[in-house]
């Protein structure tokens, strides 16, 4: 796995941060984030509580209508696997080499060593076996992990991840855990999209958003009952010991 | 004895000049036909491709009519398509598709009353079906050039397309334009419609464009594999609707669409009995064995 050292100032910093579709006014405001080196940063939200609308204005998708982007110049991106055309005739290594086109000009070819590269970054995310499978025909937590491998190829010191936990069972998710705490120990960046509150107590950061930024810091300081209610209102749930989840109809797809 | 009758069967197509240059004319366009027809059937293009392929009538006749070389009309025909599809499906109401529909119908049957306008030296026939055999040497040198460029833009566009095909909503943070991706794709799908049209006629030309790549999807599962498999499907399925159309005295053109479709239907009758025996041999298989 490349190296990203770590260095003393953060790898993407918002300030203030507004953004929005067209003329219309703004549908996420206010957000004022920094995501240091190691980080993991729970991006938690309700459907069109403006998750997608921050990562596609993070990568340069959407321009700020207000506040201040510092952003690194490639920032690797692993959307949820069923966005992908599952019926494409490409293997894990031709998705894995999509990660060499950033840094390629349009005549030239993927070389030996850009896919030596790619065979590398399926090695770190256990799918060295499976580089030359059918991408469809991999699971669903082995598909989510060749995106990854996208994304390593990148070299990318920032990561988005759109609810890479989606849809897998639990083996599944405990291979991504243990990738994504490698990639974070590695010196990355990584802001994750989820309806996950208990797995976000176990990550560095949480930056809650309900159209706007209610509250960004420590999991210990963020994800208090007052906190949730504000970012999900009444659709939390109470489980145990005043923890709280989400009902399962908001573990899908977030399109605002 | 056998063997000479044999030899006879095989090379008598060949015997005249002008069969020699129609062989030569199916090649180049298979080559081109198939590598390019897998990504018209991955970006869901064939029916686009089709449209196209009728649209460009009026521009042909107006060339036979006026006596300017044919790909110049087909070419002013396809560039007036594009604006109508485009102008069509921005009026409120009417779909993409509907507008498509509208745009090509209305030039096909403008392009059909033009043809036959007793001013047209070339029979609409001819337009509608081409004349592979009747190919000059303008035709063979525009196909050798297009076979060529098609291939090494395909190459070259190989990891872009790829990207674009599989992951459209997120090709621009991988450093990929997908509205330029498809730009070129569709420019090298007019090339090849202009190109191809001479030989195989207007409503023909799709089936050499479309119908080997689906053959290939039917057997393959890589895109290189897919577009080596394609091109040859084309250029066999050319060279054997040659020799039906010289046996059989059926119009060339037709004769190679025939068997490009006869060959896909065999594809799909072997896909469907592999798929039969594969499933089969896994209800066979105890449980036990599997895991």
């Amino acid at each position: 796995m490349s190296a990203v050292r770590a260095i003393g100032a953060p790898l993407m910093a918002t300030e203030g941060l507004a953004a929005g579709y067209g003329a219309g006014p703004p549908v996420l405001r206010d957000v004022t984030f920094t995501a240091q080196p190691g980080q993991r940063i729970a991006v938690l939200g309700p459907n069109g509580g403006g998750k997608t609308t921050l990562f596609r204005t993070l990568l340069g998708e959407l321009r700020p209508a207000a506040g201040t982007l510092q952003r690194p110049a490639r920032i690797g991106v692993v959307p949820q696997t069923e966005r992908s055309r599952l019926d494409f005739p490409v293997s894990a290594l031709d998705v894995a080499l999509m990660g060499t086109l950033s840094t390629l000009p349009w005549w030239r070819r993927p070389g030996r060593a850009d896919r030596e590269r790619a065979r590398t970054a399926l090695a770190d995310v256990g799918l060295a076996d499976r580089a030359d499978r059918t991408f469809g025909d991999l699971s669903g937590g082995q598909r989510q992990r060749v995106l990854v491998a996208r994304a390593l190829v990148q070299d990318a010191p920032v990561l988005l991840l759109d609810e890479p936990y989606v849809g897998l069972d639990a083996p599944s998710i405990d291979l991504l855990d243990g990738l994504l705490a490698r990639l974070a120990a590695d010196g990355r960046a990584l802001l994750i999209a989820t309806h996950d509150v208990e797995q976000a107590r176990d990550w560095e950061r949480v930056l809650c958003l309900n159209r706007q930024q209610v509250a960004f810091g420590p999991p210990a300081e963020v994800l208090t009952r007052e906190t949730l209610e504000r970012t999900y209102g009444a659709e939390l749930v109470e489980v145990a010991d005043e923890r709280c989840v989400m009902p399962p109809h908001h573990h899908g797809h977030d399109h605002a | 004895m056998i063997v000479a009758t044999l030899w006879h069967t095989l090379i008598a197509p060949w015997e005249q000049s002008i069969d020699r240059r129609a062989l030569l004319e199916v090649l180049l366009l298979g080559i081109t036909g198939g590598t390019l027809g897998c990504w018209i059937i991955f970006y869901n293009l064939s029916y686009s491709t089709e449209s196209l392929a009728h649209a460009l009538l009026p521009g042909l006749v107006l060339a036979a009519l006026t006596g300017i070389p044919l790909i110049l009309g087909g070419a002013a025909g396809l560039a007036v398509a594009a604006m109508a599809i485009a102008a069509a499906a921005r009026t409120p109401a009417i779909g993409r598709d509907t507008a498509v529909a509208v745009v090509v119908t209305a030039l096909l049957g403008l392009g059909a009353l033009l043809a036959l306008s007793p001013a047209t030296p070339a029979g609409l026939g001819e337009l509608l079906f081409g004349d592979v055999l009747g190919v000059s040497d303008l035709d063979l040198v525009l196909a050798a050039l297009l076979a060529v460029a098609v291939v090494i833009a395909l190459a070259l566009l190989h990891g872009r397309l790829l990207l674009v095909g599989f992951d459209r909503l997120n090709a621009a943070a991988l450093g990929v334009r997908a509205g330029t991706v498809d730009a070129a794709l569709l420019l090298l799908v007019a090339a090849a419609l202009l190109v191809a049209v001479q030989g195989l006629g207007n409503l023909l030309v799709v089936a050499v464009l479309v119908g080997p790549a689906a053959i290939a999807r039917a057997v393959t599962h890589r895109m290189s594999t897919m577009m080596a498999v394609a091109a040859a499907v084309a250029v066999l399925a050319g060279c054997g609707g040659l020799y039906l159309s010289y046996y059989a005295r059926t119009a060339a053109g037709a004769s190679i669409a025939a068997v490009i479709v006869a060959t896909y239907a065999v594809a799909l009758a072997a896909q469907a009995a592999r798929r039969a025996v594969a499933g089969r041999s896994r209800a066979a298989t105890p449980a036990a064995a599997r895991a």
